[in-house]
């Protein structure tokens, strides 16, 4: 396998303009004579399953919701980034990028990012031309907030529903074309494998979730945009339903899977109440901007929030972080209550709380002002915890919550198997060891809107895959049996435990030895837990039903049979990498005060994993991260 | 606390289905409902019976999947709550729930209280959008939108497709989710321009879905999860009848 990131020569600034300059075109009358599938409905798959009907390629598109538009994309809440300098703070694209490489603990390829600064502007245009209601000032102009890890303004949102509207614009114009007869669109439809002939990506196989039908959809090139993996994690702010699914299987057919430890988790979420817990809520990280966080200085403390004094508290971001304070960024502040927890300062039943007051933000605006800002937001939590944040400092904890780990991908978003191309939070590519608030929904729709429309040309004009292939074709055939099969042994699983326990233990190793902070000896005993785990599930899980009508259980039983195998992955990315970055944290690499200590000379790499087989060590490739533009510096936020 | 549960069962959409009752126990009061069902559920498998269906994902009243008919009421008794976002302190000790998908004829059940709400889409399809192909877009900050219109549309462009409103009315009407769409855009520049084959286009979908008509009932705003108003059904109405007298016809395209 080789790592060719196809990085276009000349200044960061005219490397894209070049490349778009460079790549071949396909002629509008020939488009049509293309056909691409696209699994997943969220802001990366409908923006680019649109936009490529727009230009005339036949699209397939798949989602296993029951619409396009409840992909998980639409529960981001806090905003979506771009480099518009409406506020005149500041800012440009730029700083857009450094921020962003900055941020990412200088992980991520200098090229791909600044491509994601310039095109973020043309998001908002075009999200704005769809009939997005974005927040207005007064004068009819665009509102921005500040989010994590930012010192400008640059967050456009809608009120805390952005992902709602960006991916209800997206499917809008998925809709669009659907009507049009230009994409025909597969709903409750489950991508289980990918198919390759002759070495290049042409389909996949999938399974309709009403009927059990397992079924081949053939073309010219496959688009997988197929969200994170955050809930190999079990409890995570990820939909019930999120999982790895397809993105492992095209690892297993040969596609590197890149960064896979570089997991990040949020700081804002409601805290885990119970075994019973299903999953996390997040409360948008856009609190921060008028919320403190505080622990009392006294560990063991049984008195109200209310009745602390001021000099007893520790507003410990804003202590040690004094010019970021309660915006530092996701992973550093979520290590810190991490922290303050482990010293026995923790808030709530559990200890695993800490607070985040809105007393002082009342008491300098009044409680109209907050409501107009986080009204909705007040309400979840209240609903879901039954306190009032109006009264009482709410009581957050941090979650897993994003993936920045993904497919790797070269430049133009084509993984290592040709044609096989990869967007959104599904690939690697831009946000390095950590992910900065509001910049997934951005690249998501620059993925989807902006790059692949161009790039899948390219592929596809230089003949991409060669000739068309059928369903007929005996690799298809194959695919199909090897799926059934799979299906077939799934449901004999008739032991003594249900699919759902055996997903939670997974979750307890992960989130133990994999979680916050990280040691060689702890990722040791996940990688002796995990296979035995493995094997309980095929021994000892229990599904009942049929595969020829809807079969949640069964549904659940293959999205963690994978989980159980990729979680094993993950965890010698984390043994492999001896450092700390982003939300990578090692213990045994940190500075005197606790930082993170990064090791450029050693670990300047994306590492890119290849299969070698179940429970076998994967091998390593690494593709060396240059950085001619930005100076590699110790990130600090004090 | 321990409930007795009537729900919903139905094999597939040819079944005829039927309620059967199920106890559990052991329900704590900060869990969610369809954590409650999980508890069922769990407890199904292991005595070999299947576990009982039902559509949900984010978990955080956001997605629209989760759709169950909660004692007669669709998302259940609290206001502005979706299913997936009522907990069981608002239950007690003892309690008897009777659960029941999202009814209506264009909502076929496809398994125990899964149903298949694809109608919207297709209404989404005839016209729910802005005809903005990807590119050549100019400025965001070029149309100054003011803030009462652009609040305006977002209150109607944060309904999530759930389906309640159809399922409350007697009538099976699915008014309440289109003039959300319809009012959206009406209330912004980037609308105007396919304002009236877009109503025209979408009230026609509707029609041919099977959904029935509106007879002012108001039950769809109660139920609704994120308080859309039942005055963006005016709205609609004036502006269909405003499209229907004037030259635009329904476009079938
Ligand atoms: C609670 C929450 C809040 C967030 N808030 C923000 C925010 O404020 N700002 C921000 O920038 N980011 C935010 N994020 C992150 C951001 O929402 C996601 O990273 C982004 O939306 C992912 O989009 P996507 O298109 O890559 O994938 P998704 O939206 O996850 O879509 C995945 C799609 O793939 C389909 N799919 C997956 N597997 C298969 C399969 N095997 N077969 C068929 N279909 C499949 C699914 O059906 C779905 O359509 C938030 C995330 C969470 C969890
Ligand atoms: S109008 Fe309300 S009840 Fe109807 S689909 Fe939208 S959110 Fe659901
Ligand atoms: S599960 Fe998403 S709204 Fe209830």
């Amino acid at each position: 396998m080789t790592l060719d990131s196809k990085i276009p020569s000349g200044p960061l600034a005219e490397k894209w303009d070049r490349h778009r300059f460079d790549m071949k075109l396909i002629n509008p009358a020939n488009k049509r004579k293309y056909s691409v599938i696209v699994v997943g409905t969220g802001l990366a798959g409908a923006s680019a399953a649109a936009t490529m009907a727009e230009l005339g390629y036949n699209v397939t598109a798949l989602c296993y919701n029951d619409s396009a538009r409840r992909a998980h994309s639409i529960a981001a809440q806090g905003g979506i980034n771009a480099a518009k300098n409406y506020q005149n703070d500041g800012d440009s694209i730029w700083r857009l990028f450094y921020d962003t490489v900055k941020g990412g603990d200088y992980r991520s390829r200098e090229a791909n990012v600044y491509r994601l600064a310039q095109v973020s502007n043309n998001i908002i245009d075009q999200c704005v031309a769809q009939g997005v209601p974005f927040a207005r000032e007064y004068g009819g102009y665009l509102d921005n907030r500040s989010f994590g890890g930012a010192q400008v303004s640059r967050t456009f949102y809608a009120r805390g529903q952005t992902g709602q509207q960006l991916l209800l614009g997206a499917y809008s114009a998925l809709m669009r074309q659907v009507g049009l007869g230009k994409v025909d669109l597969y709903t409750r439809h489950e991508m289980m494998d990918v198919v390759l002939v002759d070495g290049h990506a042409r389909g996949i196989v999938a399974r309709d979730m009403v009927t059990g039908k397992v079924q081949s959809f053939a073309a010219d090139a496959v688009i997988l945009a197929t969200g994170g993996y955050s809930n190999v994690y079990f409890l995570s702010t990820n939909a019930i339903a999120c999982n790895v699914t397809a993105a492992y299987r095209a690892y297993k057919k040969g596609a590197a899977f890149a960064n896979p430890a570089f997991v990040q988790i949020h700081p804002t979420c409601i805290p885990v109440s119970g075994e019973h817990q299903s999953k996390l809520t997040l409360m948008s990280e856009s609190l921060r901007n008028d919320g403190r966080i505080w622990v009392p200085k006294k560990k063991g403390e049984t008195r109200n929030p209310n009745d602390i004094p001021e000099d007893e508290r520790d507003y410990y971001l804003e202590r040690k972080y004094p010019s970021f304070g309660n915006l530092s960024p996701r992973d550093i502040s979520s290590r810190s209550a991490k922290e303050v927890c482990d010293e026995g300062r923790g808030v709530g039943p559990t200890g695993y709380g800490v607070y985040l007051d809105f007393r002082d933000a009342i008491n300098r605006l009044g409680r109209d002002v907050i409501e107009a800002r986080y009204g909705n937001l007040f309400q979840m939590y209240e609903r879901i915890t039954g306190e009032d944040p109006y009264q009482v400092p709410m009581r957050i904890y941090p979650a897993l919550h994003y993936t920045m780990g993904g497919l790797w991908v070269d430049y133009n978003l084509m993984s290592t198997i040709p044609g096989l191309h990869v967007l959104g939070e599904a690939n690697f590519s831009d946000h390095g060891a950590n992910r900065l608030g509001a910049s997934a929904l951005m690249q998501g729709l620059a993925d989807g809107y902006f790059v692949i429309p161009y790039t899948i040309g390219d592929y596809l004009a230089k003949s991409g895959g060669g000739e068309k292939v059928t369903t007929d074709h005996p690799e298809f055939k194959k695919a199909e049996e090897d799926v059934r099969a799979r299906i077939g042994k799934l449901l004999d699983l008739n032991g003594s435990r249900t699919v759902v326990s055996i997903h939670r233990e997974l979750g307890h190793i992960m989130w133990n030895y994999v979680g916050m902070a990280r040691n060689e000896e702890g990722l040791k005993k996940a990688l002796e837990q995990i296979p035995k785990l493995r094997e309980e599930f095929w021994e000892n899980a229990k599904v009942v039903g049929d595969g020829e009508s809807v079969n949640q259980a069964l549904e659940r039983a293959g999205r963690v049979a994978d989980f159980l195998e990729f979680a094993e992955l993950l965890v010698y990315d984390a043994l492999n990498r001896e450092e700390s970055c982003g939300g990578h944290f090692r213990e045994e690499y940190q500075t005197e005060d606790g930082e993170a200590l990064r090791n450029d000379e050693d670990y300047a790499y994306v590492a890119a994993w290849e299969f070698t087989g179940v429970g076998e060590k994967p091998i390593l490739h690494k593709e060396p991260l240059e950085f001619e533009n930005v100076k590699l510096q110790t990130r600090s936020y004090k | 606390m321990k409930l007795k549960l009537h729900i919903w069962r139905q094999k597939s959409t040819q079944d005829k289905g039927k309620m059967v009752t199920y106890e559990v126990d052991g329900i704590i009061e900060d869990m969610s409902f369809l954590e409650m069902l999980d508890v069922l559920n769990e407890k199904l498998i292991l005595n070999e019976e299947e576990p009982v269906a039902f559509d949900h994902d984010c978990r955080e009243g956001i997605c629209g999947a989760c759709s169950l008919t909660i004692n007669g009421i669709p998302h259940g008794p609290e206001k502005e709550t979706t299913i997936c976002q009522l907990h069981m302190r608002h239950f007690k000790d003892g309690d008897e729930i009777y659960v029941e998908p999202f009814r209506a004829r264009a909502f076929p059940v496809l398994r125990d209280l899964v149903t298949d709400r694809t109608a919207f889409d297709r209404i989404m399809q005839a016209g729910g959008f802005v005809s903005a192909n990807t590119g050549g877009i100019p400025d965001a900050n070029a149309i100054p939108i003011s803030k009462k219109d652009a609040d305006l549309a977002m209150d109607n462009a944060a309904c999530i497709g759930c389906g309640a409103c159809v399922a409350a009315c007697k009538n099976a009407s699915a008014m309440l989710f289109v003039s959300a769409k319809v009012a959206q855009y009406a209330y912004l520049p980037q609308g105007q321009t396919e304002r009236k084959r877009r109503v025209l286009n979408m009230v026609a979908q509707m029609d041919r879905e099977g959904f029935g008509n509106c007879t002012n009932y108001y039950e769809c705003e109660a139920v609704c999860p994120k308080g859309i108003s039942v005055a963006s059904i005016a709205l609609m109405n004036r502006d269909f009848l405003r499209a229907s007298l004037s030259e635009e016809k329904a476009l079938d395209r």
